[in-house]
């Protein structure tokens, strides 16, 4: 039996942080893309327009009921086929954050809807249009109250995020096999990246509670 | 200054407002009363456009306001309008995100382009006349009932309307609490805005009106001084309602 060997990590400290890096990148691209996608995406359903509803409606059907795994492969083998070529971080921040604009966007739509009428009321009452009401009134309050969901739905994301290493994206999982592959010491590298990826968790979701606890007190 | 000619609008099957007429005079104070299902808050609602009438006329300042425009047009014409009108409502309805400051000075800075600074010196005026200088900085949450509405009429105020339309205004606060928000609608009163109130409020209403217009039913019933509504009602259903009100 081979003995655990943790020093060998020490040389793959540069190869790591550079993951990391990447994995950064990657996550806070697609959480920021995935809320500015989702928002409008939500607003899309609740519409009275069937013509705004249905096509977003649609797209939800899909992002939902098909792999992000294939998803991605799609994004980035599939799409040069027909002239598109995207890099692959490109590719893989397109991919979460069209996967995850669907889930955020189910998730502010509840938030939405669940808004008293009155404050849709107060607003248009002071000549505030649809619009302007729901920058200003609505959604403020709508993320307020779904911010517990939607930070699930970013953890969720940053470890999902590991699928990007299958479109060739210097990210940590990536990182971790590349150190593997010259190493041969998959516990080791597997364990680093793991805590990693748990740090990189604990501070967002130290982020999202302090958010929470903001919220909490304007409520 | 509000005119609404043979106003009707109906629910589903229900006619809530069976042809209604009325006009408020620029300055003066008209206290709608009577019970509820009767229409008020509907009619009052609908002089706002919160409610869309079925057929009729609503004028305010000169006006139409259900101009028979479609889609962008009349939504442009409609937020125009609802700017000259201040409504409150009787559950408040202040933003909760936004401390009592950002909700007086929100509406002012983004569709009159006030600057900052100016807006919360209207604000700031608005405060001190209802008492609430101090509560400035906190959240709606930190607020007591009846200085949540006072934050809402000087909500509506900071829009400068040349009407304001109060809409059971007290009827969701703790008896004790009234008292506070009555003073602040009778300030204005003194101030000589023009003001449609509805209110189950009657010695409020006897108070501060120029007309009393009972409703029942969906129609005016009786409107005249409060002396004569009060004192001296014609109508069977006034005398039943105020009999059952006073009991």
């Amino acid at each position: 039996m081979v003995g655990l060997k943790f020093t060998v990590l020490l040389s793959y400290i540069d190869v790591f942080a550079l993951g990391a890096m990447w994995t950064g990148i990657l996550c806070f691209a697609s959480i920021a893309f995935s809320i500015v996608g989702g928002i409008p995406m939500a607003m899309a359903v609740l519409s009275r327009h069937e013509l705004v509803r249905r096509p977003v409606a649609f797209l939800t059907w899909v992002f939902r009921g098909t792999p992000l795994l294939l998803q991605l492969y799609m994004i980035y083998f599939g799409l040069p086929k027909v002239g598109l070529y995207l890099s692959p971080i490109t590719s893989g921040i397109l991919g979460l954050s069209l996967h995850y604009s669907v889930y955020n966007a189910d998730v502010i739509r509840a938030g939405i809807a669940a808004i008293d009428t009155g404050q849709h009321e107060a607003s248009r009452s002071l000549g505030l249009s649809k619009l302007q009401t729901m920058r200003k009134v609505i959604i403020p309050q709508a993320l307020r109250n779904v911010a517990p969901a939607l930070g699930n739905n970013f953890i969720a994301l940053l470890k999902e995020s590991a699928l990007v290493s299958i479109i060739t994206v210097p990210e940590l999982t990536l990182s971790a096999q590349l150190g593997i592959s010259e190493t041969f010491r998959p516990f080791e590298f597997y364990l680093a990246a793991g805590a990693i990826y748990y740090a990189i968790n604990f501070l967002l979701e130290f982020g999202l509670k302090r958010v929470e606890m903001k919220a909490a007190l304007s409520r | 200054m509000v005119k609404v000619v043979n106003v009707h609008k109906r629910f589903g099957t229900v006619e809530v407002l069976k042809g209604i007429s009325m006009e408020v005079p620029r300055g003066k104070i008209f206290v709608i009363i009577g019970p509820s299902g009767s229409g008020k808050s509907t009619l009052l609602r609908s002089i706002n456009h919160l409610e869309t009438v079925d057929q009729g006329e609503v004028w305010v300042d000169g006006i139409l306001v259900n101009i028979p425009l479609k889609g962008r047009k009349f939504e442009k014409h409609i937020n125009k309008v609802r700017q000259e009108m201040g409504m409150v409502f009787q559950h408040f309805n202040l933003f909760p995100h936004m401390n009592v400051m950002e909700n007086i000075i929100m509406a002012p800075m983004l569709l009159k382009k006030m600057p900052r600074k100016s807006a919360e010196r209207l604000a700031n005026n608005l405060l001190n006349k209802i008492d609430l200088h101090d509560k400035a900085y906190y959240y709606p949450v930190q607020l007591s009932g009846g200085q949540k509405q006072r934050v809402a009429i000087a909500r509506a105020l900071a829009m400068e309307p040349k009407v304001m339309l109060f809409d059971e205004v007290t009827s969701a606060l703790d008896p004790e609490l009234v008292g506070e928000v009555n003073k602040a609608m009778k300030q204005l009163a003194e101030e000589h805005m023009t003001m449609i109130i509805v209110t189950h409020e009657m010695r409020f209403a006897a108070e501060v009106a120029d007309r009393v217009i009972f409703m029942a039913d969906g129609i005016i019933v009786e409107e005249g001084l409060p002396q004569e509504i009060f004192q001296n009602p014609t109508q069977e259903r006034t005398k039943r309602f105020l009999a059952e009100v006073f009991k």
